[in-house]
């Protein structure tokens, strides 16, 4: 092996890593507020890969109508939740999210799905529909069961998934799709090639990183999020609209997922049942973060990256073995670092 | 003790079920597949509802159950007889190997870990040569007795249930038990277990253990079924599956996996077959229901379907009174019980910047009430913890009867004849007061998981019950014995735990708060109780609040005030202590 191979794989791998960075962070986010371990978060990547892809190529993608049917459902869950005590106001601004938004951006899908819009229209809209499934699926799935174990949780989690990975495979088929570049141009350095894609990767990936680390560190708002996360009751005796929190953790993450989504479809082909794997990506890096962690699991993530490019390199076939398997030695670090307290749990 | 009779008529009915004229041979592949399904999850209710440990990997056990026996038996001829107790043991040795690492993982970290594992499993699956990479392993010999070979559904679906049925058995035999106590104890946490001698890793390791080795006797089966093997039914997706099953059955339940595998299998089925007809699409939307089903089902019945039902049959309130003039061995005395029990040497604890116990030094004689008493955030309740090993001191020495235990754990702790209560109740609220009060005699019994299981442990179970039950009557509590601790009110739990404490047969009872919540007579009562532990030879410590309490009933108080020691005496020199008015009452300014 010489320095030049060497080099494109490290290359290769901070690309892969700073994607796997990004989904780490939002659900290490998710995970912080909500306590829910965010498994459908690879569907978000697959839905704003696929729903941007679809667009770009002219046509009409089936999660925008998604989006109005989980509308229509959240606001179901809204009217039945204030049954009663219905106050005008409320089944107004319930309206007006769970319905009327997603229809507007369902009649402008329709629109310019039939005229092979522009790059930024594709990525603003499918941004928006993935943002529109992420929040009203907190309100169907999540939000009822908010009180709940983490283990509860984590079972929905899973059912939620399932449910996605199918209805992705509806919307978009079995064929894998690729999309346009989000920035074109490329330039040399040395022996390595830049394109505008990976550049994109990576300043994205930086300022969400810097951002929610601010965000959570300095902001009174960001602040509230993790005393949700510490104790609900809490927080809510203390003025915090926890059910907002909520909705904030699964708006964020899941538009962080789709623009991974929508930076990845250039590069490579991906399929409705490709996000899976890339969101368990996401997770090694989050668990080796310990879930808390922002930096450490940025960190962990490009870690997981190179790791990815070095073994598909040398041991093609065993890939997908060594990156989950990396996961032992880190749970065994951890074990025995871990300190004997004492949790209540149900 | 649990009736047997709707097992036998349950084993009777799945025996008959093949002799019904014209039963579809399709039925009876769908019962072999239920109950293939149903000995994973019930690994998982042991492991999951029970043990409070999930896991998305069992599909990989099952992997190495059916992939060991077809290796043995295509490339090396081996009898599937044979094979089985290997399967068993790679199962279960893999377990070990894994459960070492992850057991120990609190919470989310666990289920996390073991889907990271069942995946990179599935994908070695996929890759090894000598498993046959994505093609898997074909013309496996089928199970045979004699010249009979079980070639068709219908003649492996005995193997299949009475398989099912002897391990649902054994499990139920497991649970009912001493280990089978200390299991159940595991999901309300680990301190209360610990502190009756209870090791929580061993016994997360042996739920691990059971599950792994039920998951590879489903997968020895599977392969002498199908008489094949591939990766796919190993998978992640299927590891999701099994803990499906367990959660629609209600996680809690030996039959709940059994009737949640009976659902999910022919919910499956039926699915797969009409959904196409009224839903055309490419395939693949049975996963879809599947998975706002599992959603719906949370949000609806949080504790599955088996509990459901079994509300509407009538209440069975009654249980045995054990026999109690069974004795149980006393616990071994250490010379030297008559003189200085323990002594609490300069002992202090920080944490981080917050000294909480600062160089606290006491006593406590044989044959005496010490209380320990000071303002809220005095540092008693960590004196207690430093005292029991839950926590460990930063400087200064705890000795039991002469000798240092700075570093031992709570489990060694209670052998040396100190047993506590916890100011916050630690009980198992599912569990009746007896079975609560029993996990205090833990050290005191002797059997082993594989004896409980056998039923060779019911002379040791009758004497742990009959010393339990003898406790609780100390403690007047006889009327409540069967009922489920979580049903008592706070007082009465405090009791119990005074009771589950006096189980260990102790030198020195630690108690934290023990009449809090208690009415003027149960606290009467109590000191009456304490007075006569102390004239019977034991020795307390105690943390209460309530002065009266404490005035009338100790021999000797330590006054704590922010960590530190300020007053040592008879109860009257401290009820005038110029130090300890100051520190309850402020000073006149």
């Amino acid at each position: 092996m010489n320095t030049t191979i060497m080099l494109f794989l490290v290359q290769d791998g901070i690309t892969n890593g700073a994607i796997y960075a990004l989904l780490g962070l939002a659900l290490v986010l998710v995970f912080a507020v909500t306590r829910v371990i965010l498994i459908p978060q690879g569907e978000f990547v697959t839905y704003g890969a696929l729903t941007y892809a679809s667009l770009a190529a002219g046509q009409m993608p089936g999660t925008a109508k998604l989006a109005l049917a989980l509308g229509i459902g959240a606001f179901a869950f809204d009217l039945f939740v204030a049954r009663k005590a219905l106050h005008g106001r409320l089944v107004v601004r319930s309206f007006i999210t769970n319905i009327v938004l997603p229809s507007i951006v369902l009649a402008m899908t329709v629109y310019f799905a039939a005229q092979k819009p522009p790059v930024a229209i594709c990525i603003a809209l499918s941004l928006v529909i993935v943002a529109m499934i992420g929040l009203y699926l907190y309100r169907i799935a999540f939000q009822p069961l908010a009180h709940t174990s983490v283990l509860v949780l984590l079972i929905a989690s899973v059912g939620v998934h399932l449910a996605l990975q199918g209805l992705g495979l509806l919307f978009f088929g079995a064929e894998g799709q690729r999309g346009p570049a989000v920035l074109s141009g490329a330039f040399t350095a040395g022996a390595l090639r830049f394109t505008g894609q990976s550049i994109t990767v990576y300043a994205i990936t930086v300022a969400f990183i810097v951002g929610l680390w601010l965000f959570f560190g300095l902001t009174l708002y960001g602040k509230a999020l993790r005393a949700t996360a510490v104790n609900r009751l809490g927080a809510r005796l203390a003025g915090i609209r926890t059910t907002l929190s909520g909705q904030i953790a699964f708006l964020l993450a899941s538009v962080i997922g789709a623009l991974s989504g929508i930076m990845i479809v250039p590069i490579t082909t991906l399929y409705y049942d490709s996000g899976f794997l890339i969101g368990l990506k996401g997770f090694v890096a989050a668990i080796i973060g310990g879930l808390v962690s922002y930096p450490l699991t940025a960190v962990a993530a490009l870690v997981v990256g190179i790791v990815e490019a070095f073994s598909s390199f040398y041991a093609s076939n065993y890939k997908e073995v060594i990156v989950f398997m990396l996961l032992i030695p880190v749970l065994l670090l951890r074990s025995l670092a871990a300190p004997a307290v004492e949790e209540e749990k149900d | 003790m649990q009736s047997r009779l709707p097992i036998i008529v349950f084993a009777l009915v799945m025996a008959a079920i093949p002799f019904v004229p014209g039963m579809p041979p399709f039925w009876i592949v769908l019962l072999d597949n239920i109950g293939l399904a149903a000995l994973v999850a019930m690994g998982l209710v042991l492991l999951t509802g029970v043990g409070g440990l999930t896991s998305f990997g069992q599909a990989a056990f099952v992997g190495f159950g059916a992939y060991t026996t077809a290796v043995l038996s295509t490339a090396y001829g081996l009898s599937p007889w044979l094979t089985l107790p290997l399967s068993l043991a790679v199962s279960g040795s893999l377990a070990v190997l894994l459960g070492l690492i992850t057991v120990r993982l609190s919470g989310h970290y666990l289920p996390l870990g073991t889907l990271a594992w069942g995946l990179g499993l599935f994908y070695l699956f996929s890759k090894l040569e000598f498993l046959g990479r994505n093609d898997g392993i074909s013309a496996i010999p089928p199970l045979s007795i004699g010249t009979f070979k079980m070639l068709s559904p219908g003649s492996i679906y005995y193997a299949i249930w009475v398989a099912v049925i002897f391990s649902a058995l054994l499990t139920m035999n497991l649970l009912d038990s001493r280990t089978g106590r200390a299991i159940r104890a595991l999901r309300r946490g680990h301190v209360a277990a610990e502190a009756f001698g209870v090791h929580t890793p061993r016994a997360k390791l042996l739920v691990f253990i059971h599950a792994a080795v039920l998951a590879g006797l489903s997968g020895w089966l599977y392969a002498h079924l199908q008489r094949a093997v591939n990766p796919t039914p190993f998978g992640a997706q299927a590891g999701i599956e099994y803990l499906f099953i367990a959660v629609v059955g209600g996680a809690g339940y030996v039959w709940g996996g059994v009737l949640g595998a009976a659902i999910v299998v022919v919910l499956k089925e039926v699915l797969q077959s009409y959904l196409p007809l009224i839903l055309p699409g490419s395939g693949q939307v049975e996963t879809i229901v599947f998975g706002i089903m599992l959603v719906a089902l949370l949000q609806l019945a949080p504790g599955g379907l088996w509990p459901w039902l079994m509300s509407f049959l009538p209440e069975r309130t009654s249980g045995k009174k054990p026999d109690t003039s069974l004795k149980l061995e006393q616990r071994p005395r250490a010379p030297g019980e008559g003189s200085v029990l323990l002594q609490v040497d300069k002992a202090r604890k920080q944490f981080g910047g917050v000294v909480a116990v600062n160089n606290v030094s006491f006593d406590v004689q044989a044959r005496e009430i010490v209380a320990l008493i000071g303002p809220n955030g005095a540092g008693k309740s960590t004196t207690f913890n430093l005292i029991t090993g839950v926590l460990s001191a930063t400087s200064g020495s705890v000795s039991v009867l002469g000798k240092k235990v700075d570093k031992a754990p709570p489990q060694e702790i209670v052998k040396l004849g100190i047993s506590r209560t916890f100011q916050h109740v630690k009980l198992v609220p599912d569990m009746t007061v007896l079975e609560n009060v029993a996990i205090g005699a833990h050290l005191r019994g002797h059997s082993g998981p594989i004896s409980s299981m056998l039923r060779l442990d019911r002379a040791d179970e009758a004497r742990l019950l009959a010393e339990a039950a003898r406790q609780i009557e100390r403690v007047g509590l006889t009327e409540q014995m069967h009922q489920l601790a979580g049903s008592l009110s706070l007082g009465q739990q405090r009791i119990v735990e005074i009771a589950r404490a006096l189980c260990v047969d102790p030198m020195l009872l630690l108690l934290d708060e023990p009449a809090a919540g208690l009415r003027h007579m149960e606290k009467q009562r109590l000191a009456t109780l304490l007075r006569d532990l102390r004239d019977g030879g034991m020795s307390v410590l105690l943390v209460e609040h309530d002065m009266g309490f404490v005035m009338n009933l100790a021999d000797r108080i330590v006054v704590l005030d922010f960590g530190t020691k300020i007053a040592e005496g008879t109860p009257a020199t401290i009820k005038t202590n110029p130090e300890v008015i100051k520190a309850y009452l402020g000073v006149a300014a």
